[in-house]
Parts: C-alpha cells; sequence; structure tokens
C-alpha cells in the first residue's frame, strides 16, 4: 500500500525535448542571426524554425530583443541607418536577408501588426483598400467586396458597416487595433507578425483579437511577441523564451509552462523575474 | 513655517505683476497701432479705392494697381516657392532625413529664415535687375520667393517630423513604396500643418517692402506687364506716407489697413487649420 502511494506521488517521468514533434512545414527557418543597432549587438545567434499555420510566441523582459526579432521578418528595420541584421532567415527557402530582396514584396507576404494601433488618417473603408489597391487592380464591386470580407474575418465588420466612410481615428482603441489587423490581412499575407497587439488593450477587446488569432492561424503563420504570459499560453502553440539577446528556450507552449528546460525560463514564467 | 509661506505667496504674487504688466505694456502698444490704423484707414476706405488707379498729388484716386499688383507678385511668389519648399522640407525629412546634407540644409536654411529681408531685395537686385538693366516684376515675385522657400521648408520639414514614426512603419509593413507612404499617409498626417506655413509666408510676404523697393520698384500706373515695374501696395504705402500730400498720406493709410485685415484673415484660416490638425 505504502510503496502504491509513494508511486502515485512520485513525479511524472517527463520525455525529453519534443522539438520538433507536430512542427509541420517550416515557414520560416532563421539561421545564426545576428542583429545589430550600431555596434550594439541586440540579437545573438538565434536559430529556429517557425512552422506553417502556427501560433509561434516569443516572451521575455523587456530589452530581450523579442520586437527587434520581429522586426527583422519583414526588414522594417530597413527604414533606418545603422540598424543591420546577419544570417540567414529563409522564408520558404530564400533568404530574406540577401541584398537583392524586393522589400516591399517581402512586405506584402509578411504582415505586421504593430503594438499602437496605427490608422492611417483616412476613412476606415480606405484604410483597407488603400492596402489591396497597392497589389490589385479592381472594379469599385470587387474592391467592396474585399474590404468586407477583411472586416469581416477581423471581427469588426459588425460595428462598423454603417459608417465605413467615418475617419479611422473615430474608432475606439481595441476597434483600431481590428482595423490595422484587417488591414494587414487584406494583403494576402502567409505571415503575421504581431508586436505586442493588445498592450494597449483593455480586457474585453484583447479577448475578442485572441479569439482572432485562433481565428486567423487556420490559413496564416503568426508570430507574436507579447508580455503577457497567460496570453502566450492561450494563444500560441510554440513558445520562444528570450533573455538579452539570446534564444533560451523555444518548444511547445504547453511543454515551456510547464516543464521548461532551461532554469531562467523557468524563473521567468514562474515570475521569479523580469 | 509660516513665514516661507508667506515669502512665496509675496515672491508669486511679484511674478505676477511683472508678467502682467509687461503683457499689458505690450498688448497696449499693439492695440494703440491697431486703433490709428483702423482709425486713419477707414475714413479713406471706399469703393473707389479698389478701382481707381494711384491718382497724382491733389486729385481723387484709389489702390487698384497696387493691390492687382501685390496679388500678382504674391500669387507668383507663391506659386514658386511653395513647390521648392515643400520638396526640400520632404527631403529633409523623409528621404534624406540621416543624410549630412539634411543638417547642412537646415543650417542654411534656418539663416535664410532669419535674414533680413532686404538683404533678399539686394542680392535679386544684383542678379536680376541689373544684368536685365531695369526693374520688374519678375524680380520682385523672385525676391519674394526667396523670402516665401525658407518658412515652407521649415514648417514642411517640422510637420513630416511630427508624423508618428509607428504610421510610416505601419505603411511601409503593408508594402507601400516609399513615394506612396510619403503621399498617401504622411502628407496627408501633416497637410493642416503644411498649408499653415503656407499661409503664413503668404502672410509675410504681403507686407515685404524692402526686397519690392529693390526689384519690383513701384509703378504710378496700372501695368500687367510682368516684364516692366510694378506697384505694389507696401512700395506705394511707403512711397505716399513719406510724401507731403494729405491725400496720399490717407490712401497709404488705407492700403496699410487692407494689407492688416488680409493678414489677419490668413492668420485665423491658418488658426483655424492648426485646430482642426489637433482635432482630427
Amino acid at each position: 500500500m505504502t510503496f502504491a502511494i509513494t508511486r502515485m506521488m512520485a513525479p511524472v517521468p517527463v520525455v525529453g525535448n519534443p522539438l520538433p514533434i507536430g512542427g509541420g512545414a517550416e515557414k520560416i527557418t532563421i539561421r545564426k542571426l545576428n542583429f545589430y543597432y550600431g555596434d550594439h549587438c541586440a540579437l545573438k545567434d538565434i536559430n529556429v524554425s517557425l512552422y506553417a499555420k502556427k501560433v509561434m510566441a516569443f516572451i521575455g523582459p523587456s530589452g530581450c530583443g523579442k520586437s527587434t526579432f520581429l522586426r527583422v521578418l519583414n526588414r522594417i528595420y530597413d527604414l533606418y541607418p545603422n540598424q543591420r541584421a546577419e544570417g540567414e532567415v529563409l522564408l520558404d527557402g530564400k533568404n530574406i536577408l540577401a541584398a537583392d530582396q524586393d522589400l516591399n514584396l517581402l512586405r506584402a507576404r509578411v504582415g505586421m501588426v504593430f503594438q499602437k494601433p496605427t490608422p492611417f488618417p483616412m476613412t476606415i473603408y480606405e484604410n483597407i483598400a488603400f492596402g489591396v489597391r497597392l497589389y490589385e487592380r479592381l472594379s469599385k464591386s470587387e474592391l467592396d467586396g474585399q474590404v468586407e470580407q477583411a472586416l469581416r474575418r477581423a471581427a469588426i465588420w459588425e460595428e462598423v458597416k454603417d459608417k465605413l466612410n467615418a475617419n479611422g481615428l473615430s474608432l475606439s482603441g481595441g476597434q483600431q487595433q481590428r482595423l490595422c489587423i484587417a488591414r494587414t490581412i487584406a494583403v494576402k499575407p502567409e505571415v503575421i507578425l504581431l508586436d505586442e497587439p493588445c498592450s494597449a488593450l483593455d480586457p474585453i477587446a484583447t479577448a475578442k483579437i485572441e479569439e482572432l488569432i485562433d481565428e486567423l492561424k487556420n490559413d496564416y503563420t503568426i508570430v507574436i511577441v507579447t508580455h503577457n504570459m497567460q496570453q502566450a499560453a492561450r494563444v500560441s502553440d510554440f513558445t520562444a523564451f528570450m533573455y538579452l539577446g539570446e534564444m533560451i528556450e523555444f518548444n511547445t507552449t504547453t511543454f515551456i509552462f510547464t516543464n521548461p528546460e532551461n532554469r531562467r525560463t523557468q524563473d521567468y514564467i514562474t515570475g521569479r523575474f523580469g | 513655517m509660516m513665514m516661507l509661506y508667506a515669502r512665496r505667496r509675496f515672491r508669486n504674487m511679484t511674478m505676477l505683476v511683472l508678467s502682467v504688466g509687461a503683457t499689458l505694456a505690450g498688448l497696449g502698444w499693439l492695440v494703440l497701432i491697431l486703433w490709428t490704423l483702423v482709425v486713419e484707414g477707414m475714413s479713406g476706405l471706399s469703393l473707389k479705392v479698389f478701382t481707381e488707379m494711384t491718382p497724382p498729388p491733389g486729385s481723387d484716386g484709389g489702390l487698384l494697381n497696387p493691390i492687382v499688383g501685390s496679388l500678382i507678385m504674391t500669387s507668383l511668389a507663391v506659386a514658386v516657392g511653395t513647390p521648392i519648399g515643400i520638396f526640400a522640407g520632404t527631403y529633409m525629412a523623409e528621404y534624406g532625413r540621416y543624410s549630412p546634407l539634411t543638417q547642412v540644409v537646415r543650417f542654411i536654411n534656418d539663416i535664410l529664415l532669419s535674414a533680413p529681408s532686404i538683404i533678399v531685395g539686394l542680392f535679386i537686385y544684383e542678379v536680376m535687375v541689373a544684368p536685365m538693366g531695369h526693374f520688374s516684376a519678375y524680380a520682385g515675385a523672385v525676391a519674394l520667393a526667396v523670402i516665401v522657400i525658407p518658412v515652407v521648408v521649415r514648417t514642411t520639414e517640422d510637420m513630416l517630423l511630427l508624423v508618428p514614426k509607428e504610421l510610416r512603419e505601419a505603411a511601409t509593413a503593408l508594402g507601400m513604396p516609399r513615394l506612396y507612404v510619403i503621399r498617401r499617409v504622411s502628407y496627408r498626417a501633416a497637410k493642416a500643418g503644411i498649408l499653415t506655413g503656407i499661409l503664413l509666408a503668404i502672410a509675410r510676404i504681403s507686407g515685404e517692402t524692402a526686397p519690392i523697393l529693390f526689384t519690383a520698384l513701384n509703378n504710378q500706373f496700372f501695368s500687367a506687364d510682368l516684364n516692366a515695374p510694378m506697384a505694389s501696395l507696401p512700395a506705394v504705402i511707403f512711397q505716399f506716407a513719406l510724401s507731403p500730400y494729405k491725400d496720399w498720406q490717407k490712401l497709404a493709410w488705407t492700403g496699410a489697413l487692407i494689407i492688416t485685415l488680409a493678414v489677419l484673415a490668413l492668420s485665423i484660416i491658418a488658426r483655424m487649420l492648426a485646430a482642426s490638425r489637433k482635432t482630427s
């Protein structure tokens, strides 16, 4: 009897690192990625694979490089001098860091939603139509359809359908953020980067965005940076923990949150630092 | 404790009295100037002012030729100066934001912005009037344009720099080419501010006298010939106010009032635009 109880209380043995079990097809493969702001090295030797039609969450304390990592994936950092990336970021096997990469084309394939909602200073309709027109020549009715579809997918159609000609800035913060997601979807990207998309939103708006992420992963590869560990646990399939520019651990979300291999990961997710 | 508090109160009162006093002193002069201008100018204001030419001393007349001249030269100056100013400002805030050239241009532009306008007049005299051999409305317009450019460069750059970088990043992240980002997003966000700058530039040049005297000179008669001397309100005010003739002096007051009202109207429009920028 005693024996049986001891056995029941013993820790469940853990099978080793399950990577890349269940990972599926690799959408983006990153090899030896280093990133510099001037002389400061902000990302150190990152190696990771991002899987198609999954949600990958990046967590870590402020300044650990997770937003920087995201900004490499669509090369938005290219806007600024003195920022440069080294290594390889393979999108469907092709290195996007190569000099001959067409940046506009890349950004059409890899969309991004920012921390602060950033509607353009134009009508709600134009906010969406604008991006669509960049890539497709459409008749008015086709365009109307695309705009509606994007707004529906971003779960904001019902709230704005009667005021498509209102200024995008007149919406609430949560609505603005969903408008921005709609705008990103409308361009039909393959990958969506979300940079702390809920940090400026209230809990209800946050819940809506999270539902949306869950819905969107059927069609898109989603990479999300978040400060909120519960959010990472709720929405993602894989989680990466970053610290001081290094990728400490990357694994399935269940694994990271229940049995992290690295001591620092465990300390961070249990709230001991960060 | 109470001592300290009483002393602070006293200091506060002193400061308040000083600043209110200074404000009233400054405002007082301004009111006095405007009052004199309105009283003196109104008495000569009639329909004739807008329909008749400048008269010889002792006879009746109006300010039609200087008003038209001012409008022509100001429009030309704005038509030439605004695009140059906007393009330069766009380069500085968008394409060349981190380029050393921008630093240099900004420095020179600031000097130009505060340069006495008589220097601009002399410069245009040297490069246009002297070689051409005569004064002309062209030269006047160019001189005014040289004054418009730095104002527009400065406001365009400032307003574009105020556009949040997030907005620019968001547009870029959609795969928008640079030109689109600037035209469709940055300009749209900065529109009211840039327009305000242009209006302020117009207000500034509509009262400039020194550069006009060296370039377009003046003209007693109506002339739409851009290659000939042209009358303008500031030049006519200058000439008539200095004259010994009572009726000329009266017309000078009226002209001054017209310029002031026009500038006032422009300032009000500029302020309304600026306010709409804040609320939108």
